[in-house]
Formats: C-alpha cells, sequence, structure tokens
C-alpha cells in the first residue's frame, strides 16, 4: 500500500479541484501525441493527426482526453487502493489495447507540463514531486496486469 | 581544463565518433530551422533569469527525484541558497549556449563533456531528469507561450543536449 502523506494527499485533490479537465484532458493527450509521435500508433481510428494544428484540433483526441481525466478522477477518490482501481484498465491496456507501457509515463509527463503551465507559480516544487508520485502510482498500477 | 587539450581531443575523436552522437546530432539537425530559432529565441529571454530558472528546475528534481541529491552533498541545495542560485544559472547558461548555434553542440560542449565523463560522472539517466523538471519550469514561466510545438522542440534539444554531453563516458 502507498502511503500518502497529509500534504500528499490534501495536494492531489487540491490540483484535481483546480483543473478543469475539458481543458487538461485533451491538451495533455494532443501534447503526448505531438511530442512523441510515436505514441500515434495507438489512435489510428482518430483520423487526422498530421501535424500539431490537426492533432490539436481532433475532437476524438479531445473526448479521449476527458476519458483520461475521468479515470484520473477514479484514482484521486480511492488513493488508499489505486492498484485494485485499475485493475480492470490494466487488463484493457495490455491485453485489447496492447499499449507498451513504457508510454504511460510520457503521456505523464505531458499532464505534469499542462498542470503546470495551468498552475503557474502554485505549482511549486513540493506540489509538483506530489503529483509526480501519483502519476507514478497510477502508472505502476496500470502496468501490473501485464504479464 | 585546457583550450589546447581540447582541440587535441576534438581531433582524435572526430574520426571515431560513436553511433549514439551521430543518431543524436542527426535529431539535434531533425530540428527544423523554425524550431531551432524558436529554442534559440526561448533561451535568450531566459538568460536575465537564469539563475532562478536554473534553481527552479534543480528543486523540481531534488523533490520529485531524490536520489538525484546524491551527487550535490556538497552544495546547500535549500531553496534560495547563493551554491543553488549559483548552480542553477551555470546550467541554464549552459544550455543557452549551445541553443546560439545546435550544429555545433559538440565543440560547445566539448570541455563540459570530460567534466561530466571523468570527474562528476553523473549516471546520464540523471539527465531524463533534470531535462523533465527543466521543460516543467519552463511551462511554469512561459504558461500558454510554451505551446506543444515549442514543448516538442524543447524536449528534442535537451535530448540532443544530454546525448552529447554524455558522450565521453565510455
Amino acid at each position: 500500500m502507498v502511503a500518502w502523506t497529509d500534504f500528499e494527499r490534501a495536494t492531489i485533490k487540491d490540483i484535481f479541484s483546480k483543473i478543469d479537465y475539458e481543458v487538461v484532458g485533451p491538451a495533455a493527450i494532443s501534447r503526448c501525441l505531438i511530442v512523441y509521435p510515436w505514441t500515434q500508433r495507438y489512435f489510428a481510428g482518430f483520423g487526422n493527426l498530421y501535424n500539431a494544428a490537426a492533432i490539436t484540433s481532433n475532437p476524438k483526441v479531445a473526448a479521449h482526453g476527458k476519458v483520461v481525466m475521468q479515470g484520473l478522477e477514479k484514482a484521486v477518490k480511492n488513493m488508499d487502493n489505486i492498484k485494485a482501481t485499475f485493475t480492470e484498465l490494466s487488463t484493457l491496456h495490455s491485453e485489447k489495447l496492447q499499449v507498451d507501457p513504457d508510454n504511460f509515463m510520457l503521456l505523464g509527463d505531458c499532464l505534469a507540463i499542462v498542470v503546470a503551465s495551468q498552475l503557474g507559480k502554485d505549482f511549486s516544487p513540493e506540489v509538483h514531486a506530489a503529483f509526480q508520485k501519483f502519476l507514478a502510482v497510477v502508472v505502476s498500477s496500470l502496468r501490473r496486469q501485464y504479464y | 581544463m585546457r583550450s589546447d587539450n581540447a582541440e587535441a581531443e576534438r581531433d582524435n575523436t572526430s574520426a571515431e565518433r560513436s553511433t549514439s552522437t551521430r543518431c543524436f546530432l542527426q535529431a539535434a539537425t531533425m530540428l527544423s530551422k523554425r524550431e531551432k530559432d524558436l529554442i534559440k529565441e526561448i533561451w535568450e529571454r531566459l538568460t536575465p533569469v537564469a539563475a532562478e530558472i536554473g534553481a527552479d528546475a534543480l528543486l523540481r528534481m531534488f523533490a520529485s527525484y531524490p536520489g538525484t541529491k546524491t551527487y550535490f552533498s556538497h552544495l546547500d541545495i535549500s531553496p534560495n541558497s547563493s551554491h543553488l542560485l549559483a548552480h542553477g544559472k551555470k546550467i541554464v547558461l549552459a544550455i543557452a549556449e549551445g541553443a546560439q548555434d545546435i550544429s555545433q553542440l559538440t565543440v560547445t560542449l566539448a570541455p563540459l563533456q570530460t567534466l561530466h565523463a571523468y570527474q562528476l560522472r553523473i549516471d546520464p539517466r540523471n539527465f531524463k531528469l533534470l531535462s523533465h523538471s527543466m521543460l516543467v519550469s519552463l511551462a511554469c514561466y512561459l504558461g500558454d507561450e510554451f505551446t506543444p510545438v515549442a514543448h516538442a522542440a524543447m524536449d528534442k534539444y535537451l535530448s540532443a543536449f544530454a546525448a552529447v554531453l554524455a558522450e565521453k563516458y565510455r
């Protein structure tokens, strides 16, 4: 079980209460597809991903960004058992979607950068570190069902 | 590091440049002219606040990746310490200098390559951690101006920078 300090718990809940899922989710996914273009391999059915402008305005990308945020919200609501919360999602990513789990942190890093530009100075090194820890736990849980 | 030694080393090693450096120099030249101009412009803008940005990136790295602190036992790395600000400034100014002419990275970084390989011997996996922390600092400082295109260009540049820095390790 992950040991969260009071600061970390409060910080994660605070971040997720402040950010706009409709903005952050789509921005993080599109950044991932732009900065790490090989991740586009998993989104062949999404239509036009030809350049940054196309990706940023692609409605399927935006919709998927919101799906990701909803998934993360489940983890925020169950911080003491993120492992169990993501068992099904982990199996899905491993067996059906066949996503290389090394890619999970690429999206995580993009999420950190989007949240950073939203929160500016409020995203202090300590707040940032709590967020990275949260992302690491989420990524680890998503990796668990791979074999 | 005497400059004549650096020159001799450059002549000797240019013929046997490793595959990884060749690949990353190709990656650096995979930066379009627009990307190179963008990178150069951003670092020129940040040079006046080099200490602030550098210290911020270091603090983020130490907080998120505590193992990185092991390389700094000889410095006071508490927030706002003069050591932290001086060191942060050094790092940002080196990155900014490289950005002036990305095609010459191996030449510009030759002394730093030797320093990191023979004296500091920082595990190169840590370079990625500082690069990510630096990108977050840029995002906080530049906000919306740190567009996906700028982010992609900067990520590529910092990867190339790190690869060149590690070239003399083995």
